[in-house]
């Protein structure tokens, strides 16, 4: 194929979301980290004692954290943590009206189309711009059957004793060197609560935007979905596209109780100056379900292994994941299954695409111990590179003990011919389109498990990704 | 502006190997053109090179298709002005639907900003494939992908039908073809016969000539055009085999 078309085709960014508005912040934690910083961040939220000892105690374990760097990216030690921004906030609360949210604020989420899908198909909205939530909503009829959907400040200020007991049991603060950073500094993300056998039909959906350079955004979300109960919880993530770097480093927790189901829909957008460090995991109980769908596009290195623990006989995991790396961007994704119960059974499939220097990375972790029985995992990864100077790696780490489990495990990597294009553009397909159409093909499958809307956008990103200016 | 496909002295090499050696051809509008010729004589070279694949390179000469230039377009501009090429090996597209990319395909021959009319694109799709005695599940199935040989030819025919080219290229489409397919895909092609449109149907055998019954028949050998008749030198060939030509040639 044409290297001019795919070099024109790397380096592309997701113009919908590059636009930012001028700085006007009420509270500004100011540069680098240390004790004061977390005093700053608890005294503007008025939080409890016992969460600002919490954030001080993390502080310290993330002081003490080497970098992961003996097996991640050498691009991690490109952090600077003395020039980056950990609150920054117009000191607003979350509305429930779009009306009256600041203006610039607004301007930013129609502009990436919010309002507009909340209207269309959504359950419940919280938009959050750098640390805090500006608009938080969920339909009343929900509200009445005791759905909870808040930002994290107000659900510990408003449920503490639902908040307490699950918050850092499902990855504790010295899990990894982010999780404790974004223990100690945590702002924004969601807090939801559905009892006991309520279905939410429509998705819950929360949007993430970091509109300041230099700035962390250090969300925090945990989900307890109770007996029988079921929601699907979506994010997405944009920034404009700054020269330097930007952190995003998100803590989210699940719970899944006896017969509960939770799908978690991620389609990340990136740009990429963005270093996305986040730590996922969900715990399920019995005959619970929890499924990660999972879609990476754009950032400068994202590292992110959403897991589940099977803690309850005949629990559920799964990971569905779509990794995109164009020029200058390392997706390093995976899986984590965790099997702590008899008879659980996890799935995961993966598929990456790496294009021009993009490079893709699979780090997967199945754990099955000894004394369990009948156990089943699954595991199916993809790599579709689109030149020769893409690079993909796989790491699967299955340990199985014991002989009554079952599981097997798929990789492949495959290459879009240029006969492929060839035959593509002699049908009236211009060399992007046919890159696009060949990359859609390829994660087809995985696409259909997003609800429509998304599925839609998802195929959109991809498009512009690939196909950029070329004509 | 003339109404034909215009060949004149091509010379094309792969990997600095000539291949074409000064290739004249003129297949105007409404006409079936033959070309025959033993193994390597550089029949599937020509098909490629007309359709712009990159890993030839055109030395010398030139192609004008209705009075364009086609040297001068790029491979999907050739197929959007109205070129096709039938493969003598389709490849696989995964994941990607036949409705889908057939949709693709006529999309990109529309303005920008227009949209292909969905329900009229089905209706039209699902006729012809009714003529190539083509399942209807058959839509939903990725291009090519685990197809028979037979099926893959039929594909391509569908496309052609669909895109409905000024000049099709049929490159030994019947190759790995049975009896039934072959009539099924001859009278695909027959239907598509008509004074705006002319074709070029490379093949090594006369059979499928029993079956799409061409106005003129050349011979290509070691990248020419040696010998051009009627389709009464089909049938010479099919009896003589090529040597009496090539004897004759190196005999000069």
């Amino acid at each position: 194929m044409a290297d001019s078309a795919t070099l024109e085709a790397v380096n592309i960014d997701n113009e919908a979301g590059n636009f930012t508005y001028p700085e006007d912040y009420e509270y500004d934690a100011g540069y680098g980290l240390t004790p004061d910083t977390i005093d700053y961040i608890s005294d503007i939220k008025k939080e409890a004692d016992w969460i600002r000892e919490f954030r001080h105690k993390a502080l310290k374990i993330f002081n003490k954290k080497p970098m992961p760097t003996h097996w991640a990216s050498k691009d991690l030690e490109n952090i600077v943590f003395d020039n980056i921004r950990y609150y920054l906030s117009k000191g607003q609360k979350p509305t429930r009206s779009w009306d009256e949210v600041p203006d610039d604020v607004k301007e930013t989420f129609e502009r990436l189309g919010i309002p507009e899908k909340e209207r269309k198909f959504l359950a419940g909205v919280e938009a959050q711009f750098d640390s805090e939530a500006a608009y938080s909503n969920v339909k009343e009829s929900l509200e009445k059957e005791g759905v909870i959907f808040v930002n994290s400040t107000e659900g510990l200020r408003e449920h503490p004793e639902l908040f307490k007991k699950w918050f850092g049991k499902v990855i504790p603060t010295g899990d990894n060197k982010f999780s404790a950073l974004n223990s100690a500094v945590f702002s924004g993300g969601s807090f939801i609560y559905v009892p006991p056998g309520v279905k939410v039909a429509h998705p819950l959906q929360a949007y993430f935007r970091i509109n300041a350079e230099n700035f962390g955004q250090f969300e925090r979300t945990l989900i307890i979905v109770d007996e029988g109960a079921e929601v699907t919880y979506m994010e997405g993530c944009t920034a404009p596209k700054f020269e330097t770097a930007t952190l995003h480093s998100a803590v989210v927790e699940l719970v899944a109780m006896k017969d509960a189901k939770i799908q978690y829909i991620t389609v990340q957008n990136w740009s990429n100056n963005v270093f996305n460090l986040v730590t996922k995991r969900g715990m399920a109980h019995e005959n619970a379900e929890i499924r990660w769908i999972d879609c990476n596009i754009g950032s400068r290195l994202t590292m992110k292994y959403p897991g589940v623990i099977m803690k309850g006989r005949k629990a559920r995991g799964e990971v569905i994941s779509i990794a995109l790396a164009n020029d200058g961007q390392h997706q390093d994704t995976g899986a984590k299954m965790i099997h702590a119960a008899d008879e659980t059974t996890s799935n995961v499939v993966s598929k990456s695409i790496s294009v021009g220097e993009g490079r893709s990375t699979y780090r997967g972790q199945v754990h099955i111990p000894k004394h369990l029985k009948g156990c089943k995992n699954n595991t199916e990864c993809d790599a579709l590179l689109i030149n020769s100077n893409s690079r993909t790696d796989t790491y699967p780490a299955i340990t199985v003990r014991g002989n009554q489990h079952a599981t097997q495990h798929e990789a492949s990597v495959s290459q879009v011919s240029e006969d492929q294009i060839f035959y593509m553009q002699q049908r009236g397909l211009s060399e992007g389109e046919a890159m696009s159409l060949s990359v859609n093909g390829f994660v087809n499958d995985l696409v259909r498990e997003f609800p429509m809307e998304y599925s839609v956008e998802l195929k959109r990103l991809i498009d512009m990704e690939m196909e950029g200016s070329v004509g | 502006m003339s109404q034909t496909l215009n060949i004149q002295n091509l010379h094309a090499s792969v990997d600095g190997n000539e291949i074409l050696k000064g290739l004249d051809l003129e297949v105007p509008k409404g006409e079936v053109h033959a070309i025959m010729g033993p193994n390597g004589s550089g029949k599937s070279t020509l098909s490629k090179v007309l359709a712009g694949h990159e890993d030839y390179e055109v030395t010398d000469g030139q192609v004008m298709m209705d009075g364009i230039d086609l040297m001068d377009l790029e491979i999907d501009e050739r197929s959007r002005e109205g070129l096709f090429l039938a493969f003598q090996y389709p490849h696989e597209i995964p994941g990607v639907s036949n409705a889908n990319f057939l949709r693709a395909a006529l999309q990109a021959r529309l303005p920008k900003g227009e949209e292909i009319d969905a329900v009229g694109f089905y209706k039209e799709m699902y006729a012809k494939m009714d003529a190539l005695s083509m399942d209807r599940k058959f839509t939903g199935r990725a291009v090519n992908d685990g197809f028979s040989g037979g099926e893959k030819k039929r594909n391509e025919i569908l496309q052609m039908m669909m895109l409905e080219p000024s000049y099709a290229i049929l490159d030994e489409t019947d190759s790995g073809l049975d009896i039934d397919a072959l009539k099924i895909v001859a009278e695909g092609v027959n239907r598509m016969r008509c004074p705006e449109r002319g074709f070029l149907v490379i093949t090594h055998y006369q059979r499928l000539l029993d079956y799409i019954v061409p106005d003129v028949v050349h011979v290509l050998f070691d990248g020419k055009i040696i010998k051009t008749g009627g389709k009464e030198l089909a049938h010479e060939l099919e009896e003589k085999g090529y040597d009496w030509l090539t004897n004759e040639l190196v005999a000069v």
